[in-house]
């Protein structure tokens, strides 16, 4: 028992320990913003790894998690015989949840993970410690790009899911099942609010780019220097992003839903 | 500089350094200097920290306590600003050569001219190609570092960390792992830019006889201290039997074969039960 | 670092991509498209009882939709239900006698008001009041008075 309570308060002293490094980190980063303005070469190119690179993945996943929506949502709302809200059904679940959630989700994966095995290895082969050497502030030069496409990167891919998922919803609503073409925009238009849907959906996108990628960065930033620390700070990477996303996810959506 | 107080003969002084990573005391009341223009080797077995030595004279350690001066200037007393222009005037090459993997050997040479001078293009070329042909690799500036020979990374990161014209140069184990004709390449290397471009130069090592070969000036640190010091040839006659041993690299003296363990005898007969 | 030029372009095409979804979302999803585009005016009428009715619930003649409700308030003075709504300029020539009703789409729809343009000459104009309406018909209401309107009828035989 004692050692049970020994271990916990360790894990939590450590925990916390982390958090004020990667607070700390997440200041660095931040400070650096303004100097990226002179910059801006070095923000474009990581807007190409974080953001071109990613593009495939999120449109297709978008594409079918469109059609899926289409599909099973046509079967649920025909048995109600509102088969019309269909397209409402559709960019409803896709502009508040799903494209934000599923778009950070890959993006964890797909870019957050590259981040943090790219960082980590750039410190195991004293890349990091050899440009402070140089008299160069690697958290400038190397992170702060990097935060900045992530989180330039985020909400476009998140918007670029959603409309790609719209319109596979439609395809297969309107294309392949046969619901009215007009109605499943209208009714749409008719019930999704700019303000309350859209706009939060992307402030949303906007709290997950932030987080995913300082996760990303912080964990490659704060790597055990050998391989094995960079695969096991890479696989933390994505955990962390996960729940991060889902648990931010829940506050955001009772915070901004909450009220109707 | 003119107004500095006293022309120090020395670049580099530590005075009275101690560190300690965790429980282990890397250094234990450690003083030595580096004499401007010279080249100065820091030796002794893996693992006694000379990295951390290097690591702390350039600022990204601080130490326990002591204190370690360059150039006049105390290191870890500086503001940020100033330490990074204290860094300009320090080059640093890694044992990895920590070349910036996503660029090539012409961009990687380029980068501290990029990064801390507003030249032209056409200036940085010169300098470039000139720091590169110092090192004899001209040639390979179109090459990925993912494609060079661990030699070549390392001659490579040198005319990186002499891009600059930098006071001194920090080498990290040089000859580690290099095979007979890149360490020639290199110590003939260490040797003449010492030379023609004036430079101090402080090698950490465990290599003895290519380092005895070219520095005017030895540090011995064994277990947190300086265990021996001097000329290399003071070093070489040496009456202590741990220096001797260490320059011989004989299996066992002082320092011993076997690391600290009870009895042989009673180790074998007991139960092999951990207690 | 060299940059290639094609990485620049990918990257252009990718920024211009995302924002390009962000516009899509935001013309042809949502109903931004209905403030941005079409000039309004203003009438209000008063209901008895405005039932489910909300905020941009439609405005509708004919099936068509002609605008949407703008606020709702309640008149501590007459009891009523006060709807604003604001109907797209295009459609200007609603007489002044035009009814206006709560009607729901469907059994389980949204509540709309639905205009019947009466025979006036007069138009409506912006501020201009419906005098003539028709409340929600109110479910357990409308069942009441059925079950009490047949029990009348038995009772009468």
């Amino acid at each position: 028992m004692i050692k049970f309570l020994n271990f916990l308060g360790r894990t939590t002293t450590t925990g916390f320990t982390k958090l004020g490094r990667g607070s700390y980190f997440l200041l660095d980063t931040l400070a650096g913003i303004g100097s990226m303005a002179l910059r801006p070469r070095l923000v474009v190119n990581q807007i190409y790894f974080v953001g071109v690179l990613s593009f495939l993945i999120i449109v297709i996943s978008g594409l079918f998690v469109g059609m899926v929506l289409g599909l099973q949502g046509y079967y649920i709302l025909s048995d109600f015989g509102a088969e019309e809200t269909l397209g409402l059904m559709v960019a409803a679940s896709l502009v508040r949840e799903l494209g934000p959630v599923v778009t950070a989700l890959l993006f964890a994966g797909r870019a957050g993970s590259a981040l943090t095995a790219e960082i980590g290895l750039m410190k195991a082969t004293e890349q990091l410690s050899g440009m402070e050497m140089m008299a160069i502030d690697p958290i400038k030069r190397i992170i702060t790009p990097r935060f900045l496409a992530g989180f330039i990167a985020m909400p476009l891919l998140a918007a670029l899911f959603s409309a790609v998922g719209i319109v596979g919803g439609q395809l297969v609503g309107t294309g392949l099942l046969g619901v009215d073409d007009g109605a499943y925009w209208s009714q749409m238009q008719a019930n999704i609010d700019f303000e309350d849907d859209i706009v939060n959906g992307v402030i949303k996108s906007l709290v997950f780019g932030f987080v995913t990628t300082w996760i990303a960065l912080f964990e490659g930033y704060d790597t055990v220097p050998t391989s094995e620390g960079v695969s096991r700070a890479t696989t933390r990477t994505v955990v962390n992003s996960a729940f991060s996303i889902l648990g931010l996810d829940f506050i955001l959506t009772a915070l901004m839903f909450g009220d109707d | 500089m003119e107004n500095r107080v006293k022309q120090q003969d020395n670049l580099v002084s530590v005075r009275n350094l101690s560190f300690s990573r965790g429980e282990k005391k890397i250094f234990d009341d450690v003083s030595l200097s580096i004499e401007r223009g010279k080249i100065t080797a820091i030796m002794g077995p893996s693992g006694t920290g000379k990295t951390t030595l290097l690591k702390l004279i350039g600022g990204q350690l601080a130490p326990a306590s002591g204190s370690i001066h360059v150039d006049g200037l105390n290191v870890h007393r500086l503001k940020r600003a100033e330490l990074y222009n204290l860094r300009k005037r320090m080059g640093m090459l890694f044992q990895s050569g920590a070349l910036l993997t996503d660029m090539s050997v012409y961009d990687n040479v380029a980068f501290p001219l990029r990064e801390h001078t507003h030249l032209p293009e056409s200036m940085i070329r010169t300098l470039v190609l000139m720091k590169l042909h110092a090192v004899g690799l001209r040639g390979a500036r179109n090459l990925m570092p993912s494609e060079l020979s661990g030699g070549m990374a390392r001659r490579i990161a040198l005319a990186r960390a002499i891009a600059l014209d930098p006071m001194m140069i920090m080498y990290d184990e040089p000859f580690t792992g290099q095979d007979p004709i890149s360490m020639g390449a290199l110590v003939h290397l260490i040797k003449s830019l010492n030379t023609t471009l004036g430079l101090t130069s402080i090698i950490v090592s465990h290599d003895v006889q290519e380092t005895l070969a070219i520095a005017d000036y030895a540090y011995l640190i064994s277990e947190g201290r300086i265990a021996g010091q001097g000329t290399p040839e003071q070093i070489r006659q040496s009456p202590s039997e741990w220096v001797q041993q260490f320059i011989t690299g004989a299996a066992d003296g002082p320092v011993h074969f076997h690391y600290p363990a009870k009895d042989y005898f009673d180790d074998l007969v007991s139960t092999g039960r951990r207690y | 670092m060299q940059h290639s030029n094609t990485q620049d372009t990918l990257v252009g095409l990718f920024v211009a991509a995302g924002i390009a979804g962000l516009f899509f979302l935001a013309l042809q999803v949502s109903n931004l498209s209905t403030f941005v585009e079409e000039d309004t005016y203003t009438v209000t009428a008063s209901f008895e009882n405005s039932g489910g009715l909300k905020v941009k619930s439609p405005v509708s003649a004919a099936g068509v939709k002609i605008g949407q409700v703008k606020s709702i308030s309640f008149d501590p003075k007459t009891y009523q239900s006060v709807v604003e709504m604001a109907i797209y300029s295009k459609y200007e020539n609603l007489p002044t006698d035009t009814t206006a009703s709560v009607f729901t789409a469907g059994l389980l729809g949204e509540q709309y008001v639905n205009l019947e343009p009466g025979g006036s000459d007069e138009y409506l104009q912006d501020g201009s009041k419906i005098e003539i309406t028709q409340s929600a018909i109110i479910l357990e209401k409308a069942i009441g008075q059925f079950l009490f309107k047949s029990a009348e009828e038995k009772a009468k035989k």
